[in-house]
């Protein structure tokens, strides 16, 4: 049980927590969260290292009794737990879309520190949306950003910003979390351009450890293998884009 | 490498090891997935009539020696599964899906839809011991356990393996009752019953409160399980509980065992369990004279010594 040190709202349904423990992790590796007596639920790692942070948005019960516990309140931690970003390469694009900034932005803080030029594309559906767009500037990252709704930037998909900056430059890689459908065009962007890519999906997460077969995803496991899968990995995956499976491990469509 | 291949109640494996219910199995491309890792055969998530959620999280405590979960047998239902083991069986080898159920009547129908679906055996659920109305609640006397097993053998034609459960006075009494009601193999043990409390928040940590214990922690009770059912039956057995080395599927079929399961340590070992616990079978198996599998089953009760 850790106990929460800082709890902060980022916009109007998306909240940050920090602890004053260190928790050594890859940026979009992830740890389950026990709010006790309510539900326990997979978060990413927002702030990695010392005062680590989880970012997470208001989506269900468990998140909205979490969202109401306070500075010296203590939730439990599992984790970190999966395989997290590799960064490669001297000149990167980033594309985050809504809640996919949270394990972006230290991958960002990690490409600063390595010298890394990184392009972000920051997409949400309207500007208020809009995650940790100060601490991307901070990190030194040129900011292109787009809103469904065209209250700041260009208005339009996150996808179609980034389809402008590939045909403009040439990059290293793309790393991308955000919706699947937003990751499963920027894998047919890269292929086209040849370019390695990495991105982070998300599944629903029972166990957390690779056993209970809820994250199943082709025969291999987001919690485990995953979340984040390389571009060899998405274009053999079936499933990637198109469904994937409910409480009951029934296939839904995406 | 030396021939590990057993045969189990009609059932050829290439050895003697198998997925364990509930393990990276509730989806067929998983299943395949453990196949190529090396598994002799596969045990599918227990599957029920209707699609199924399971208990709220948190589903598993991770322990120093085991697992606990509550998953509470989530599952998408017999009719949509049918497609996973469509799948699994590409892998060729044997394919045997678990069923749980509510009633005596109910598991049989589900074994023979089971059976339906291209499963190449059953297993009976008679175990969980965490999911309400189901699983240890109908498999915990022998009465039920043998009617079970009566209609389930009336109603279906492939080998019929009873998984048992060790939270009871005499498993080799449930076992017994199995083997009457026409039971083709025993599967032996599911989890033991158990519970986390967390001191902080002072309340147990599984959603569902109980749970059960995998791993380590349970492989002396399940090679003393094995022990004592393999004095009480004449059908075969395959051991289950805490498998993680070459070493302790051979107690296990030193126990009695002729075939295995391994589920916990597919959680700290990965899918490469598997090949790691057959390669250090048959090295055992070479520095002490033993030529095939089946040379180990049972050679510590005295009888066979």
């Amino acid at each position: 049980m850790l106990k929460i040190k800082e709890h902060t709202r980022e916009t109007p349904l998306i909240r940050t927590i920090r602890f004053q423990e260190k928790l050594p992790a890859t940026p979009a590796q992830f740890v389950m969260v026990w709010v006790p007596g309510v539900d326990e639920f997979p978060m990413s790692v927002s702030y990695v290292g010392s005062r680590f942070g989880i970012t997470y948005q208001i989506i269900g019960e468990g998140t909205k009794a979490l969202s109401a516990l306070k500075t010296g309140d203590k939730i439990g931690i599992r984790g970190p737990y999966g395989r997290g970003f590799t960064l490669k390469g001297k000149r990167i694009l980033v594309v985050a879309g809504g809640a996919g900034m949270a394990p972006i932005v230290p991958l960002l803080e990690e490409a600063a520190k390595r010298r890394i030029k990184t392009d972000l594309v920051l997409g949400a559906r309207t500007k208020e949306e809009l995650l940790f767009e100060r601490r991307a500037a901070k990190s030194g990252a040129t900011i292109h950003i787009s809103t469904d709704d065209g209250t700041k930037g260009f208005k339009g998909f996150a996808t179609e910003l980034a389809w402008s900056l590939l045909q403009a430059k040439k990059y290293d890689a793309i790393y991308a979390c955000g919706p699947e459908r937003m990751a499963a065009k920027l894998m047919d962007m890269a292929a086209r351009k040849r370019t390695p890519m990495e991105a982070s999906l998300e599944r629903i997460m029972k166990c957390g450890i690779g056993i209970c077969d809820s994250c199943a995803l082709d025969g291999k496991h987001v919690c485990k293998d995953g979340p984040v899968f390389s571009i060899k990995e998405l274009r053999s995956f079936d499933d990637f884009g198109m469904t994937k499976l409910d409480q009951s491990g029934r296939k839904v469509p995406i | 490498m030396t021939d590990l291949s057993v045969e189990v109640c009609g059932l050829r494996l290439r050895n003697p090891t198998m997925l364990a219910s509930g393990v990276l199995d509730e989806t067929g491309k998983s299943m395949l997935a453990v196949a190529k890792a090396g598994a002799g055969a596969i045990v599918t998530k227990s599957i029920g009539r209707d699609p199924r959620v399971g208990h709220p999280n948190p589903t598993v405590v991770e322990l120093d020696h085991g697992l606990l979960n509550a998953m509470g047998l989530p599952n998408p239902g017999i009719e949509l599964y049918a497609e996973e083991i469509n799948e699994a069986k590409k892998s060729g080898i044997p394919i045997i899906g678990s069923v749980f159920g509510g009633t005596e009547e109910e598991i049989a129908d589900l074994a023979m839809l089971m059976e339906r679906s291209g499963a190449d055996a059953v297993e009976l659920n008679l175990s969980c011991p965490h999911a309400k109305g189901y699983g240890a609640e109908l498999g915990s006397t022998p009465e039920r356990v043998e009617s079970i097993c009566r209609l389930t053998r009336g109603k279906t034609k492939v080998p019929i393996l009873a998984k048992l459960t060790p939270n009871t006075s005499s498993i080799a009494d449930l076992a017994r009752a199995a083997e009457r009601g026409g039971a083709h193999c025993i599967v032996a043990i599911n989890t033991l019953k158990g519970m986390a409390i967390d001191p902080e928040s002072r309340q147990p940590i599984l959603g569902n409160k109980f749970g059960g214990l995998s791993g380590p922690a349970i492989k002396p009770v399940g090679v003393r399980c094995v022990y004592e059912i393999y004095e009480a039956v004449q059908i075969p057995i395959i051991g289950v509980g805490g498998i993680a080395s070459g070493k302790d599927a051979i107690e296990y079929m030193m126990a009695g065992a002729s075939a295995v399961q391994i589920g916990t340590a597919v959680w700290t070992e990965g899918t490469g369990i598997f090949g790691k616990v057959c390669k250090e079978m048959s090295k055992f198996m070479k520095e002490n004279g033993y030529a095939t599998p089946r040379e180990l089953v049972g050679v510590a009760h005295p009888a066979r010594r």
